[in-house]
């Protein structure tokens, strides 16, 4: 009977899921080993076809797991051990849930066509077989991440795609800028590894196991555990992690979740590491669509919403990452509307939209995060590819009019959509898209995450104002100035004089390009529908439905639970304004808690009283949760609806004043350009922030490095060590070896004095 | 009665004497007899042994001796000849170049 | 007054001739007369052996060294005319020094053989009755080539391997 029901699992094709990121590897391995020998057609079409079969794969995977009963849905296939020592065993394995079947999805599905758009837009160039190695190389690292069953081999995938990102930014290495701006990510990402492999580290040292389902299920029933740190003695899973950490005082989950964030921020690019993203456009355009826009970047979101357990426990960390997040969605925008390379305008606007995404992970909306990120990833992928159409043909023209004028600095453009229609078309999609014109998917996430943050959970207040309506403020700022910057793009490549040099005459780009951009059009404007807010559908208008959100419900459920009850292993209040019950609870709880640990560290094992004290706690809990419930029900459409309004003018504000100022009247832009005067020369210089980070990081580390890592300590210690054992030896040797004189005789007479001392060992 | 202790007194006069004639004297042939010399005293230590010991093995390891030494001889007068041919002497005095 | 044994007189007799030889040999100046010493010296050897019941070696000896390789010592001191006596000593001290370390060998060698004892060490299984029935030759064969057949083997390739090399050393052109 046992054995039937294996087999029947066996034979199902999600078990075959680790075969989805193997197929790209396949793509890398005959590329890589045997590209040379291939023609590049061939090359080119088994690198689409490998990520192809990924696709489709990931398709016949999710529709299987939708297929099942809502708890049952999560497939783990162990492929084999990989790392075993003692006890603890590492298995080489894949996790397929919702959330990591959203991953899949996104990446095989927009990796695929960005591989075709690139079949078009490297052609000519010399690199092309590389070029679709390292492109299949990344999408198998990328799903290994986005497929891992343990925090180990996520972070395989991890410092994979970080190599991927470094080789493909570097692609054009013979150029200086290339080069620098691939060193610059891969060393920027070493310092946000660093806090990933803390945050890992730690998250071993308590859980005493990396896997993502032993991590779950340990945080999910509070199992006991033996943590590796207050002597010996075993206590709840929780009191170990509430146990305040000698630095900074803080409970211990909440260094362990800053940490991974810190790693968060080094691969998503936000404040402060991310100074790595904008330069990162040196790639070629398809890898800025599909690495720095798409989907590497925001490896950082999936590993907060994967850990979303971990993270919910901490609040003090939780708004951190909303902070952060808010931060970064206002401080990239405002740089990012003056920026005059194309290309880096996007760059700074996908930094923005990672914000934002992290701000709807810092107040608990994983899911809408996770939304955002899958309509980003199609309309950023959408504009990074149009403005690829646009450099591509008007390097050409420029090229073939003996102009050297940069291809890539909108001011040298205009009036272009003459010339490519379709691209001008589709970019405008996109555009409306991001800046959050309604009906497009871009509107529906990022109004989502907008009223998420105004019910952020924190009762923080500043200047009177709650935390949550200040990070909805920021989000609806950096919103219009999204739509601002968006538009001022269209209005001065596709729209107005032409500013092109004489002679050039650019043209759509072909076939494989242009397919690609409808095809991922056609996502940005119909991918919004799985998930229209509920607050939609109370406005009378039937469109869409949620079912992004409860494809994700089972996922989120245990970290919306702990959020709700105020669950949080911290002293700090957690829950809506004004609830003080919840509060006295939290509180009550944090003090239990370190009770706990101080009997834990005492060696006194009570973890009985621990689920007591829990059990007691969750059953108030439920009683403070309903009652918010209800009170909130009411009020809530009214509000959501208000602000949503409020966000649309805003949107249309932002089209509207780029119009004005870019299209109108272009005189306008310049009389304010000069009125700004040193506010727009900061915003041009991105804040000088990459000047600060080289003053107050690099040229010190550089200072100290030459003249005490080289000058002194390599120069004189090091080599002088190394020196002066080779002088040692060299004066040695020149006095011993007048011992041998070459004279056969004083080797003989040597050989019997040591006869005499052997026989004087045997004599005496 | 001839006892082991005998031999073996005998057997370290010869060996002395040969390790004499290696050190005193300068025909690199008569050191080479001398060596046989030194050979053949240990040689005499075996078969005493054996004898005294009422075992065979002892004069295996002669028989053995025995034959590393005529391959010895060979190869080490094959040597001789050599040197004689680009020194035009035996004399180990003139034999100084075995260094760096 | 103990009248010595046949064995005792044939012992020290045979002993002194061939100290007597062979400090002849060391000290004699011309070298093909020290050739001949060291052969009566081999010879003298020889008659210990038969003394040890070690007939099949002490034949082996005449036949081989006082024979063969005597002969080939022979034949190289003619070949290289190097029968003369070395006139004029590079180095005077040498002498003096080589036979003060000769000496010292020599006593430390007979502090030693003077206590050497086999009292208490494993006897071997051989006893003067089987050589005596058997003969020595026999046993000696029939240990050669069961328990010492690969040093046996070991031992032809090394005399081949003798053969080459003496050959191509010593050889003006290949």
């Amino acid at each position: 009977m046992v054995n039937e029901l294996q087999e029947a699992a066996q034979n199902t094709i999600t078990q075959w899921a680790w075969l989805i990121p193997l197929f790209p590897l396949a793509g890398v391995l005959i590329n890589g080993f045997f590209g040379k020998k291939l023609s590049k057609t061939t090359v080119g079409l088994l690198a689409c076809f490998t990520v192809l079969c990924s696709f489709l794969l990931s398709i016949a995977c999710v529709a299987q797991l939708a297929g099942m009963p809502v708890d049952a849905r999560r497939v783990i296939v162990d492929v084999f051990p990989w790392i075993a020592a003692g006890t603890t065993k590492i298995m080489f394995g894949i996790m397929l849930d919702p959330l990591s079947s959203v991953m899949i999805l996104v990446v095989s599905g927009v990796g695929f066509i960005i591989h075709v758009y690139s079949l078009g837009y490297i052609e000519n160039d010399p690199g092309y077989k590389r070029f679709f190695t390292y492109l299949n190389l990344f999408t198998f690292s990328m799903l290994v991440l986005v497929l891992a069953n343990s925090l180990a081999l996520l972070f395989v995938g991890w410092e994979l795609v970080g190599l991927c990102s470094y080789l493909l930014i570097g692609f054009w290495y013979h150029k200086d800028s290339a080069a620098d701006a691939g060193k610059k990510a891969f060393i920027v990402n070493r310092v946000g590894d660093f806090g990933f492999l803390l945050g890992m580290l730690a998250i071993f040292w308590i859980f005493g196991s990396l896997n993502f389902k032993d991590i779950f299920h340990t945080l999910e029933i509070n199992a006991a555990v033996t943590p590796w740190f207050m002597g010996a003695g075993t206590m709840p899973v929780k009191t170990a992690l509430s146990a305040a950490t000698p630095i900074l005082g803080l409970p211990l989950v909440t260094i362990i979740t800053l940490a991974l964030f810190l790693g968060a921020t080094g691969k998503s690019a936000q404040i402060p590491l991310y100074v790595w993203l904008p330069d990162a456009m040196e790639g070629p355009t398809p890898v800025s669509a599909l690495i720095h826009a798409a989907t590497m970047v925001t490896a950082g979101v999936y590993m907060v919403a994967r850990l979303s357990m971990l993270f919910a426990l901490s609040s003090t960390t939780m708004m951190v990452v909303a902070i952060v997040g808010a931060a970064t969605a206002i401080f990239a925008a405002t740089i990012g509307l003056v920026q005059n390379d194309i290309k880096r305008v996007l760059a700074y606007s996908t930094v923005s939209q990672l914000g934002y995404m992290f701000l709807a992970c810092g107040v608990g909306a994983f899911s809408v995060g996770v939304f955002h990120l899958m309509t980003h990833a199609f309309f950023k992928a959408l504009l990074f590819l149009c403005y690829g159409a646009v450099i591509h043909s008007c390097e050409h023209a420029f090229h073939d009019a003996g102009s050297h004028a940069d291809p890539q600095d909108m001011r040298n453009m205009g009036g272009l959509w003459k010339y490519m229609k379709i691209t001008w078309f589709t970019f405008l999609i996109g555009s409306m898209a991001i800046a959050g014109v309604p009906g497009l998917s871009g509107f529906f996430s990022k109004d989502e995450i907008l009223w998420k943050a105004f019910n952020a959970p924190f009762s923080l207040t500043i200047g009177g104002f709650p935390l949550g309506s200040i990070l909805w403020a920021v989000g609806a700022l950096a919103a219009v100035m999204t739509a601002f910057y968006m538009f001022r793009l269209i209005f001065m490549t596709f729209h107005g004089k032409e500013r092109l040099p004489q002679n050039a005459h650019p043209h759509e780009s072909p076939p494989a390009m242009t397919i690609a951009l409808i095809v991922l059009a056609f996502a940005a404007t119909v991918g919004g529908y799985v998930g229209v807010p509920h607050v939609i559908k109370d406005m009378g208008i039937n469109v869409g439905n949620e079912s992004f959100y409860k494809w994700l419900e089972p996922v989120f459920e245990p970290a919306q639970t702990i959020i709700a009850e105020g669950g949080a292993l911290e002293a700090i209040d957690f829950s809506n304004g004004g609830e003080e019950v919840g509060v006295q609870n939290t509180l009550a709880a944090g003090i239990t808690g370190l009770n706990f640990a101080k009997h834990g560290q005492e060696g006194i094992i009570t973890p009985e009283a621990g689920n007591v004290a829990v059990a007691h706690r969750e059953s108030e809990n439920e009683a403070a949760a309903t009652h918010s419930e209800k009170q909130s029900a009411h009020e809530n459409v009214a509000l959501e609806k208000k602000l949503m309004n409020i966000s649309i003018v805003l949107a249309l504000l932002g089209i509207f004043v780029a119009f004005i100022m870019y299209n109108r009247n272009p005189q306008i832009h310049h009389d304010i350009r000069e009125g700004l005067g040193v506010i727009h020369t900061v915003l041009l210089n991105k804040y000088y922030v990459d000047e600060i980070y080289y003053y107050t990081i690099v040229l010190p580390g550089r200072v100290f490095s030459e003249f005490f890592l080289w000058k002194f300590f390599d120069v004189c210690i090091i080599d002088g060590i190394v020196n002066g054992v080779a002088l040692l030896v060299r004066g040695v040797s020149a006095v011993v070896r007048r011992i041998q004189t070459g004279v056969v005789m004083n080797y003989a007479l040597v050989i019997v004095i040591g006869i005499l001392a052997i026989l004087a060992y045997y004599i005496f | 009665m001839i006892g082991l202790n005998d031999y073996l007194i005998l057997a370290a006069i010869l060996f002395a004497i040969g390790v004499t004639g290696v050190l005193t004297r300068r025909n690199a042939i008569v050191i080479f007899m001398s060596i046989e010399l030194m050979l053949n005293s240990v040689n005499l230590t075996f078969v005493a042994f054996a004898h005294f010991m009422n075992s065979l093995d002892g004069q295996i390891f002669v028989f053995f001796i025995m034959t590393v030494a005529a391959a010895e001889v060979a190869v080490g007068l094959a040597i001789i000849i050599s040197i004689f041919r680009n020194k035009k002497t035996v004399n180990v005095d003139d034999m100084n170049i075995m260094k760096w | 007054m103990v009248m010595p044994t046949l064995t005792q007189i044939l012992f020290y007799s045979t002993a002194g001739f061939a100290v007597l030889c062979a400090l002849l040999v060391i000290l004699h100046p011309n070298a093909i007369r020290s050739a001949l010493f060291l052969v009566l010296t081999l010879f003298a050897v020889a008659v210990l052996y038969i003394l040890l019941n070690a007939q099949f070696i002490a034949a082996v000896q005449v036949i081989v060294y006082a024979g063969a390789i005597m002969v080939l010592f022979l034949f190289v001191i003619m070949l290289l005319n190097a029968g003369e006596t070395l006139e004029g000593l590079k180095h005077p001290m040498r002498k003096i020094f080589g036979f003060l370390f000769g000496i010292a060998v020599l006593g430390q060698l007979l502090a030693i053989a003077h206590v050497a004892t086999i009292a208490g060490a494993r006897q071997g299984g051989v006893t003067q009755e089987m050589v005596a029935k058997a003969g020595n030759t026999e046993l000696l064969g029939m240990l050669l080539f069961s328990k010492y057949i690969y040093p046996f083997e070991a031992v032809s390739i090394l005399l081949l391997m003798a053969i080459i090399g003496s050959v191509i050393l010593a050889k003006r052109k290949l």
